[in-house]
């Protein structure tokens, strides 16, 4: 599997990103957020820290990056497409997925690691987990309070696309929402951070894996 | 040059953290009774003349990139 992370200016994680990607037996391809074609990937993970210094609204200059245009367009398509912390945030903007993140209640960052059930496995990042299974992942932000209308909260309630809960809900999020899916289930954005609970020479918890391990089992299947 | 300001504001029904806090900041100062909501103000100086062109193209950039529509809620002023 051949995956490009993008890097935008100020991601902090576009590198733990390839890595974690190497780490799981895949090819990390690092794709520049002045590029306009992301090089054949099979997959794009949008990295977690900042981007264009979140000037304005966290990600909202980023989805008009080069780059965007033709991830966008990739995943209209299907390609799958995953947003970690700022990534969501781009995601959103992008209205690749509804709602919006604003800043934690109380004004908090968080960096703790964060107790989450995996509330839908029918996605293409997360088909390797159990319904219902208790995942440990790393979270660390300012604004990761998920908001959205009431009617699409439903909505997300009703079509399954929750993805992940938090159980103890450390932000503020509407229905302790940490991650949700768009119909399709190929684009997935998420507040916690898989790609730091994978590697077991700095950590026992690798509760992140399932992620990089549902999306090759995903294009194994495809082909 | 002509100014025109764009007022962004979050929704009546989305939680504003930072209005909260600074509503909360007063209330220690000792200043009772008052709510606030913090939003955001650009002033956009506009080269030539301000046609009704020109602000339906304010309003079309401000939908897309000064306000997040489905948190906030924005106005253009001439």
């Amino acid at each position: 599997m051949k995956i490009g992370v993008v890097s935008f200016p100020g991601s902090l994680d576009d590198h733990d990103g390839l890595r974690a990607v190497r780490l799981m037996g895949g090819e990390a391809v690092s794709l520049w957020h002045g590029a306009d074609d992301v090089h054949g990937v099979d997959a794009v993970i949008l990295p977690g820290g900042f981007s264009y210094g979140d000037y304005l609204r966290c990600g909202a200059i980023a989805r008009f990056s080069p780059v965007m245009e033709e991830v966008v367009r990739q995943a209209n398509k299907g390609m799958p497409l995953l947003g970690i912390c700022n990534g969501f945030q781009v995601l959103c903007e992008a209205r690749l997925l509804p709602g919006a993140l604003i800043r934690n209640e109380g004004q908090k960052f968080t960096s703790v690691t964060t107790p989450l059930r995996v509330e839908s496995t029918s996605t293409v990042w997360t088909n390797a987990y159990a319904q219902g299974q208790e995942i440990n992942i790393v979270l660390k932000n300012g604004e990761g309070n998920y908001q959205a209308d009431a009617e699409t909260v439903k909505q997300l309630e009703a079509e399954g696309r929750v993805v992940v809960r938090y159980l103890d809900n450390p932000n503020g999020s509407m229905n302790d929402i940490a991650g949700i899916t768009n119909e399709r289930g190929n684009v997935v954005g998420l507040m916690p951070h898989p790609e730091h609970n994978v590697d077991p020479t700095i950590t026992t918890n690798l509760d992140g894996q399932g992620f990089f391990r549902s999306l090759e089992s995903f294009l194994s299947s495809r082909v | 040059m002509a100014l025109v300001v764009v007022n962004v504001m979050p929704k009546p029904e989305i939680l504003d953290p930072q209005g909260k806090a600074v509503t909360g900041a007063l209330a220690r100062m000792g200043h009772e009774g008052f709510s606030v909501r913090q939003g955001k103000r650009f002033e956009i100086d506009v080269t030539g003349e301000v046609t009704p062109g020109r602000l339906a193209e304010i309003s079309e950039f401000a939908e897309a990139l000064l306000a997040n529509t489905v948190i906030e809620d924005f106005e253009v002023i001439s």
